[in-house]
């Protein structure tokens, strides 16, 4: 079973009088623990295949499932529900709650999932640990560069272990060490937990990092293929 | 779910104090509305209270017992027994704090000059001390000394309508049960100041045990009154009255005997209620834009919210919380300001000013503001509930947004 499955996918956007085809019969299968990025310019359809991929947007034309689930088939209420128990989100900026503090931030899916305050207060500390923000804990967000920022989502998005992970442009706002520390969080996260990610970007560098680059234009994808993997410092 | 709602309870307060400026001045808005709601209520309230207090000292007793008839014709000929056996036992027993038997019938006085139909009082004046029925005040000479004074006491006014005075003579007419005109000539003993004038014009004393030998009805009495000190709590004592009394004597509450007084509570009532939901309907305009302006600032945290798997049923919820805590602030910040501010008022604010006016509505020269927990109660509901209802919108609208527009929001 696939981990994500866009089978002829259109979606169109109305600015004033003209039609934009954000995406255009857009066909894409991802196997569970790959690690995939999304590259292209600005406006090729990236955010809008992620976004259509994590149930925040509707296709108007072709079917989406995620872990076999079909999401044409689901209410508002089931669909958020598919994402707070399956995919985890990284945007590009305003990833916080800034009346959380980072381990509050962390511990927020969690704490919507139900699980018990000792257990996540345990699962936040040793995620910040690991994205190294240890002592930053009760920092609030205002109080955090964009990298420290960056990595309290990461942290948020794999606390709840979810099958997906899907990043748009989580670079976009970082300088390049916060980057290729960011980058190197993800490899490591994908290597070690099997979390399958789906990273739109159009930073050469962080597309070293995938083992599947899906390049795309105009809505559609141009080519799709396996690479070998670099990091940021070899690159 | 728990986790949910605790995430939720933890967003809302903390989203409260982010623009705590905007915060306050609501939190003011709402305090002032509530402090007004309730102290208008008090006066209001201290208002009808002097108001049936007063008509209660003119009916009076806020529970009578009579002759069937006597109502619908209060002749001498519809006099009931004195009360003996279950009735005397009932009307000695608590909450009854005072009862008094008493002759009442229509008569004419004449002076020299003058006559005037007066209605009659024969009366126990003990008993009606008890029962907080006698006049308000004795402008010369003196009260009724006991039930056998044949003396007669005339109100100021109705002394000068009969062009007579203290000392003088005069003579009361009624009709004795067998319809033959029963006469004496009596001396003006006292002079009393009614509540109101129309009262002193309406009311002659005299002894009850002195009256019952002019009328030659033996111990009979036209009404027997009694209260329990709260005419509130009526309903509640009264049909103990009524059982001990039998079917052969009418028992009636003072709301029975005169509807206008009990239409007058139920009104007050009624516009205490329509005042606060007027007084807060303002208010909600100032609730629901400042929830809107906290909606529309959080955008992007709602979108951000919603893409992480909030339910929006949660946000709803979320935005109605946060609207309940700024309430409930409210509400006991403007309750603690009413009580302070009624409390040191209770023993009474001096309108005298406008005198002629409160006399005119059946009111003294003094208001006494009635704090009661009911009005409290009633407006801690009203805002509540119509809080609650105005925050309905704005927090609709944050469950109901596009999470991909509200993430991508400037």
């Amino acid at each position: 079973m696939s981990a994500v499955n866009c089978e002829a996918v259109c979606r169109t956007f109305r600015q004033g009088e003209a039609e934009i085809r954000a995406l255009d019969e857009v066909s894409l299968s991802i196997e569970p623990g790959e690690f995939v990025c999304l590259s292209g310019p600005s406006g090729s359809g990236k955010t809008t295949l992620l976004n259509v991929i994590g149930g925040l947007d509707t296709p108007d034309s072709g079917a989406v499932s995620v872990g076999g689930q079909r999401l044409d088939t689901l209410s508002r209420g089931e669909l958020a529900e598919l994402r707070l128990r399956r995919i985890g989100f990284v945007f590009q900026a305003y990833n916080l709650i800034p009346v959380l503090s980072a381990r509050e931030n962390v511990e927020f899916v969690m704490q919507v999932q139900g699980v018990a305050a000792a257990a996540r207060r345990a699962v936040a500390l040793e995620l910040l640990a690991a994205v190294g923000l240890s002592g930053l804990e009760g920092r609030r967000p205002a109080e955090l560069s964009g990298g420290q920022q960056q990595r309290v989502a990461v942290a948020r998005a794999i606390a709840s272990e979810p099958a997906l992970v899907l990043a748009d442009e989580p670079t976009a706002n970082l300088d390049s060490h916060s980057a290729a520390q960011l980058m190197d969080l993800f490899e490591d996260l994908n290597r070690e937990r099997g979390i399958t990610f789906v990273i739109s970007t159009h930073d050469t560098r962080v597309m070293g990092y995938a083992r599947r680059l899906v390049r795309m234009h105009d809505g559609r994808i141009v080519s799709d293929q396996a690479q070998t993997p670099q990091r940021m410092e070899e690159a | 779910m728990s986790g949910a709602l605790g995430i939720s309870a933890r967003l809302a307060w903390r989203n409260l104090w982010r623009n705590y400026r905007r915060t306050l001045i609501m939190l003011t808005a709402i305090a002032v509305g509530v402090w007004a709601m309730i102290f208008m209520s008090a006066l209001m309230r201290g208002m009808t209270d002097q108001l049936v207090r007063n008509g209660l000292h003119s009916l009076p007793g806020e529970v009578q017992v009579h002759h069937p008839d006597y109502r619908a014709d209060p002749s001498v000929a519809n006099s009931m027994p004195a009360p003996s056996g279950s009735l005397l036992a009932a009307l000695q027993a608590p909450p009854v704090t005072a009862w008094a038997a008493r002759v009442r019938v229509p008569a004419v006085i004449a002076s020299e000059r003058e006559s005037r139909g007066v209605t009659l009082l024969g009366v126990d004046p003990a008993a009606e001390q008890a029962l907080g029925s006698l006049p308000a005040a004795i402008d010369s000479g003196r009260f009724l000394a006991d039930a056998a004074d044949a003396g007669v006491v005339l109100g100021v006014s109705l002394a000068r309508k009969l062009d007579t005075g203290l000392g003088k003579r005069v003579v009361i007419m009624s009709q004795d049960p067998d319809n033959d005109v029963a006469d004496r000539g009596v001396r003006v003993v006292g002079l009393y100041h009614g509540r109101m004038e129309g009262l002193e014009e309406r009311y002659a004393y005299i002894g009850r045990d002195a009256l019952q030998a002019l009328l030659g009805i033996g111990a009979q009495v036209s009404e027997v009154a009694a209260t329990a000190d709260d005419y509130r709590i009526t309903g509640q004592w009264q049909p103990g009255i009524a059982a001990a009394a039998g079917s052969e004597l009418e028992v009636k509450a003072w709301t029975e005997l005169d509807p206008y007084l009990s239409t007058m509570l139920r009104v007050q009532d009624g516009f205490t209620l329509v005042f606060m939901v007027v007084i807060f309907a303002v208010l909600s305009f100032g609730l629901v834009n400042t929830l809107a302006m906290a909606v529309f600032e959080r955008v992007r945290e709602i979108g951000l919210m919603q893409a992480l798997g909030m339910q929006p049923r949660m946000i709803l919820y979320q935005i109605l919380q946060e609207s309940l805590y700024l309430l409930l602030l409210g509400l006991a910040l403007g309750n603690l300001a009413a009580w302070l501010s009624i409390k040191p008022l209770e023993r009474g604010i001096d309108v005298s000013v406008v005198a002629e006016g409160m006399e005119m509505m059946g009111m003294g020269t003094v208001l006494y503001p009635a704090l009661s927990a009911q009005d409290m109660l009633l407006s801690t509901a009203v805002v509540v509930i119509l809080g609650l209802l105005a925050s309905l919108l704005p927090a609709w609208r944050a469950a109901h947004l596009d999470p991909v527009r509200a993430i991508n929001r400037q």
